[in-house]
Formats: C-alpha cells, structure tokens, sequence
C-alpha cells in the first residue's frame, strides 16, 4: 500500500523524482484514522448482530459509533485541509459527538424504565432507583 | 495521490453501505422495540457517516450539508420516538398536583387579608 502511495505520489512530477512529503503525510494520517474508524464501525456492527442481551447489544453499537464516526470525520477533515468543508465537517462531527452518547443513554433509561431486565446469569438487576428505596 | 484517495473513498463507502446492510438485519429481527430503535440510531449514524465519505468520493461538497441535516433529525427522531413510547403520545397533557394548588391558593387568600 505504501509503495502504491508512492508512486501515485510521484506520478505527478513523473520527471523527476520528487515526493510531496505534505500530501503524503495527508494522505498516510488521512487513510490510517479512516481504516481505524472502519474497523470499529464494523466490529460495532457485528456486536449488534451477534451479543444476545439488548443491553450488551446497546454497549457494542453506543460506544463503537461514537469512536468509529469520530474517527472517520477526522480522517476526512484531514482530507479536505483548511477549507469550508472542513469547518462543515467539524460541526457535524460536533453534533455527533454530543447526540450519540446522549441517545444512547436515552435508549437505556427507557428500555430499564419499561421493565426490560438484562440477562445477569444467578444475579438480579436492582430497580431504576438503585434498589435504595 | 487523489487517484488513491478517490479509490480508498469508495471502499470506505462501500464497507459503510455493508455495515448499514448488517444493521437491517438486526432492525427487521429485533425481538424488541429498544432493539429496533437502536438499529435505527446506529442506521442513521452510518448514514451520516456514508454521506460525507460518498461527497468525498463523488467531489461535490453538497452532501455535508444533508449529513448535517440527518445528525440534527437522527437524534430528535430517536427521542420523540422514545416519548411516543413511554406516553403513547407527542402531546403529554400536565397533571394538576392537588397538593401545590392548594397552597398557591391559600397563599393568594393570606395576601388578601393583607
């Protein structure tokens, strides 16, 4: 893959053999964070086919989504570089960055509130008020 | 260096399509609603995620608009369809709490005297 980097690199100036070191960094941090984010999107993916409670299924989708889009709109920030789309892309990686968490713990809270126990084995869920009362 | 970037794009996009493929799977079999409503959060998610790699791809700067537009709805969509479920209504109508009114009224009567 590196050797394809660089020799989509220096096809640009395919006289001499000059490296843009810039853009090659760019684009090596750029593909790096995106594989990252890949990796974890699907293993989120694959835990919300296969874990078999709803609350585990919960803690494989909430925390992989946010980890995984964050690290796809930084690959893409750096990408673009210093322009409109980037700033665009900051905010949506903002947005994401608040509501993701916050829905998931939503989802959650609704879900114990509803009287849906998760599967605990020999062990007993305590109530929504931690039991206390 | 963009031809290459172009290509690793496309596979991100098609790995983010194939990933939203897997989540239906666990939307249309969930065995409950909370099931459901988290495959349609993380559905929405990925979609946003699939639009800004596809605008990459394709060159248009247009889609991160949308993307943004789906961050905003995804997350009030999840919780008016979580209210919808706990009060089986949008609408909530406020209870009257007898006890508070009582004493808003007696407070009302005590300024009167005044």
């Amino acid at each position: 893959m590196i050797g394809l980097i660089l020799a989509s690199a220096s096809e640009s100036q395919a006289v001499s053999l000059h490296v843009d070191w810039v853009a090659l960094i760019t684009a090596v941090a750029s593909v790096v964070s995106i594989s990252a984010g890949l990796f974890f999107v699907l293993a989120g993916t694959l835990g919300v086919l296969r874990l078999p409670d709803f609350y585990t299924r919960l803690h494989a989708a909430g925390m992989t989504d946010t980890l995984g889009a964050e690290l796809i709109l930084i690959g893409l920030i750096i990408q673009a570089g210093l322009t409109q789309m980037s700033l665009k892309l900051l905010i949506v990686a903002f947005f994401l960055f608040i509501t993701s968490p916050t829905a998931t713990h939503a989802v959650a809270h609704a879900a114990y509130k509803a009287g849906l126990k998760p599967k605990l084995g020999k062990y007993k869920a305590p109530d929504v008020d931690g039991g206390l009362k | 260096m963009a031809h290459f970037l172009a290509y690793f794009n496309l596979g991100a996009a098609f790995l983010i399509i194939v990933s939203m493929a897997m989540m239906l799977g666990r939307l249309l079999g969930g065995p409950t609603l909370y099931d459901r409503l988290l495959a349609v959060n993380s559905f929405g998610t990925k979609t946003i995620l699939f639009l800004c790699v596809f605008c990459f791809v394709i060159d248009r700067p247009d889609g991160v608009d949308i993307a943004l537009l789906y961050a905003l709805m995804n997350f009030i969509a999840t919780i008016a369809v979580l209210k919808f479920f706990n009060y089986r209504a949008l609408g909530v109508p406020l209870i009257k709490d007898q006890t508070k009114a009582a004493q808003h009224k007696g407070g009302n009567v005590k300024g009167a005297h005044k």
